[in-house]
């Protein structure tokens, strides 16, 4: 992977001024430059300002370096991801590997803004660097028996100590039926900000599904496996009947232990009161008619 | 002269309450403010109730009275940090929003425990003081004993809460189950 300078890192003030200049350009030639990236211009989240970087590199849920939310940042920060590849394999015509270098040089990764909705019931609004799944899954031709895609994530318990304990069923599995994980909206990550993806948010390369609770959005992916039936996910085999397979952010179906319907943005600050959940993460309009017909409070 | 130490031991236990208002004040507190307030309330209304909960077996092991005389004090600051952490919840995180809160007691089992556990704590800490006990004499040793209830409502409010279990609520809960196991014994010694 190409190494970045620090000098050359966009430092965030400068980069927040940078989108407030594309925004203050309004249907100029700003809006040419932003229609280059999907969906950035979803009602949602022209009103939503960016999570700080701090706090996006900082409060994690990634239980594979420890399950507080700070564990993360203080225990990735030597986790090596080079050398690095992804098998695509399964129902597929072509199974290829590919190591993290070809993956940057084939696809190239745009900024995408989307809001995290985690289970827990709070959010963040993260400027991911990334491009649509279904580009990658293209490379292999899938066969008509792909009904669904398995992630799995890696599992090295000498460089990940959260693994070393039986917290969850490792490695980290994840699923997406084949239609929502060919929605343009599904996102393979490769960073934030401008800058390469930190090793607590997934690094080298997550997948991030912004309809859906941030669990389903697994992180530092080795192996992607096209499947005819419904996989296991980790947390679906934790507790059934807690989370799962589809987990789409839902305001109207509350988790046996959370209310769904609210939300608290992070960095808000004490004073700031609780926002009202919307279906789908608010992006009912790109993704409801892949649950048309569903029942949704079934398919939780 | 324990007088004396009461007064250094009570601003220790209001140190925690104090460090959060620092917090508070410098921005300390981290991305979500609201939800580290509410937990360091719920771990120090749990030790508090281990505290006070190991102040009788202190006494009968190493033979020395003082112990009891800082168990009431122990006690209400479980009430205090009890009061704390559910003001938190139902003031700051959910701004009286009744109607969300009656929901979440009635249908997440986690939050009823610990209202339950609140509720029952109200009744021991009226009768706290020495008029109460005098007044209430046999009956007030009774309704005191609610106070083992409440621990194990504590700990299962705890427990019901993680996404997984991890250490932390485990030594609670194996403190907690000695500690009222020590109870058992000592009656039936």
């Amino acid at each position: 992977m190409k190494k970045i300078k620090y000098s050359e890192v966009t430092p965030e003030k400068i980069y927040r001024h940078r989108r407030s200049f594309i925004k203050s350009m309004g249907l100029g030639a700003g809006s040419i430059a932003l229609t280059s990236i999907p969906f950035i211009n979803s009602a949602r989240s022209k009103e939503d300002t960016l999570t700080s970087y701090k706090d996006i590199t900082t409060y994690n849920n990634y239980y594979e370096f420890g399950t507080s939310k700070s564990d993360p940042y203080i225990n990735s920060q030597n986790f090596k991801t080079t050398p690095w590849s992804i098998s695509i394999e399964g129902e597929v015509e072509k199974p290829i590997k590919l190591s993290m270098e070809e993956i940057t040089e084939t696809f190239i990764s745009e900024e995408r803004i989307y809001r995290l909705r985690c289970v827990e019931g709070w959010s963040m609004v993260i400027p991911w660097m990334g491009f649509s799944l279904s580009e990658l899954l293209s490379k292999v031709n899938p066969t008509s028996k792909a009904k669904f895609v398995e992630f799995e994530s890696v599992y090295d318990p000498e460089q990940m100590k959260g693994q070393r304990y039986p917290v969850l069923n490792w490695p980290y599995r994840e699923g997406l039926r084949i239609d929502e994980a060919m929605h343009p909206i599904t996102t393979v990550v490769t960073g934030v900000y401008g800058k390469a993806l930190p090793n607590q948010n997934g690094a080298p390369l997550r997948i991030f599904v912004p309809w859906k609770y941030g669990f389903k959005s697994a992180k530092a992916i080795v192996k992607i496996k096209l499947v005819e039936n419904m996989p296991t996910s980790s947390w679906m085999r934790s507790s059934p009947r807690e989370y799962g397979f589809y987990s789409n952010v839902n305001p109207n179906v509350s988790h046996p232990r959370w209310s769904q319907a609210t939300e608290r943005v992070i960095g808000e600050g004490i004073l700031a009161p609780r926002i009202e959940t919307e279906m789908f993460n608010g992006y009912g309009d790109e993704v409801a008619h892949l649950y048309s017909g569903m029942d949704l409070k079934k398919n939780f | 002269m324990q007088k004396y130490i009461k007064i250094p031991i009570f601003f220790f236990c209001l140190l925690p309450i104090l460090i959060i208002f620092y917090q508070i004040a410098f921005n300390q507190l981290g991305p979500e403010p609201v939800k580290k307030i509410t937990h360091v309330t719920g771990e120090w209304t749990l030790r508090f109730i281990i505290i006070t909960l190991a102040m009788t077996p202190l006494q009968k092991f190493t033979k020395l009275n003082f112990w009891i005389s800082y168990r009431r004090m122990f006690g209400l600051f479980v009430f205090f940090y009890a009061s704390a952490h559910m003001m938190t919840y139902v003031g700051i995180d959910y701004r009286f929003d009744w109607s969300s809160i009656g929901d979440d007691i009635i249908k997440k089992k986690f939050i009823f425990a610990g209202f339950l556990a609140w509720l029952l704590l109200v009744p021991l800490a009226l009768t706290s003081s020495k008029r109460m006990i005098r007044l209430l004499r046999d009956k007030w040793k009774k309704l005191h004993k609610l106070v083992y209830i409440i621990s194990l409502l504590g700990i299962i409010h705890y427990l019901w809460l993680v996404k997984v279990v991890t250490v932390e609520p485990l030594i609670y809960l194996i403190i907690i189950v000695i500690l009222l196991t020590l109870r058992v014994k000592m009656k039936f010694n």
